[in-house]
């Protein structure tokens, strides 16, 4: 089965739809809900980065009896230092951000700790792709 | 504890969840940044936070948290009200702020929390 979603770029409020929505899809189809989880929180990481940095995108998600694969593209800036990038507590998110609730420089290393594979392809002012694979074991 | 004591505990107020009154709670985490919250890996847990927009509402619901507490006197929207409702997910607003809320929580005996080794 196939997820697609538009994720607009201008509304923190709105943000977290998509996640929503794959998570709902993986309750209806009797998946673990360890593994849910493990989906729902690292695509939400990934689609709040979306909008937070990069003004928005497309969400799909993939889902066979094996895995889920989620792959998340942006048009924003990219990220200069992905290694620095992934480390616990660094974020450039502005003040603005942090009063939403987001900031805490979390949201990369969360997505690996849930991730069986993760790959982030990104390049200055063109964008950035995370693909995210969760291995379903019930599968 | 179940979410009926903490109600009682933080002299709090339920906003919705009836039906999760009489679930048990084993830890908490107090947070105002969601990834803090997304960070941490425990099972029956109450969130504590300051954060009171519709993220607080959809961090709990990925995370499988049942329950929220809005502290320090904090009150949510009709609109995050019922998107709590909808997911299944119980509302608490307390007049205690973060250190105080947590530390009656604990008092009371809800002990489990998240440690983290210093980076
Ligand atoms: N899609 C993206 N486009 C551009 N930059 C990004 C993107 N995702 C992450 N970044 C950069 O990587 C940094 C770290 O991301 P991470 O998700 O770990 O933290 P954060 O989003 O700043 O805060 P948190 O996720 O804890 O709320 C961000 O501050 C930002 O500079
Ligand atoms: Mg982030």
């Amino acid at each position: 089965m196939k997820l697609h979603y538009e994720v607009p770029g201008d509304d923190l409020s709105l943000a977290g739809r998509a996640s929503t929505e794959v998570k709902r899809a993986l309750g209806r189809l009797g998946i673990d809900p360890v593994e849910i989880k493990r989906v729902a929180v690292a695509m939400y990481e990934a689609e709040i980065n979306m909008v937070i940095h990069a003004g928005g995108g497309t969400a799909e998600a993939d889902i066979s009896p094996e895995r889920v694969t989620v792959v998340l593209a942006d048009h924003g800036p990219g990220i200069a230092d992905l290694d620095l990038a992934m480390q616990e507590g660094y974020s450039t998110a502005p003040e603005s951000v942090r009063e939403m609730g987001f900031g805490a420089g979390m949201g990369l290393p969360n997505i690996k700790r849930n991730a069986d594979d993760l790959h982030i392809d990104t390049a200055l002012g063109l964008g950035t792709t995370v693909t995210i694979v969760i291995k379903l074991k019930t599968g | 504890m179940t979410v009926r004591d903490i109600v009682s505990t933080l002299e709090g107020v339920l906003l919705t969840g009836e039906e999760l009154l009489d679930t048990d709670i084993k830890a908490a985490c107090g947070a105002d940044l969601m990834s803090d919250v997304m960070a941490f890996v425990k099972e029956g847990v109450v969130l504590l936070t300051g954060l009171l927009n519709p993220q607080a509402i959809r961090t709990a619901d990925m995370m499988d948290i049942k329950v929220i507490v809005f502290v320090r006197g904090k009150k949510p929207p009709k609109d995050m009200v019922q998107e709590a409702q909808d997911n299944g997910i119980a509302l608490i607003a307390t007049k205690y702020s973060m250190f105080l809320a947590c530390g009656r929580l604990y008092e009371a005996g809800l002990r489990s929390g998240g440690t983290r080794d210093i980076q």
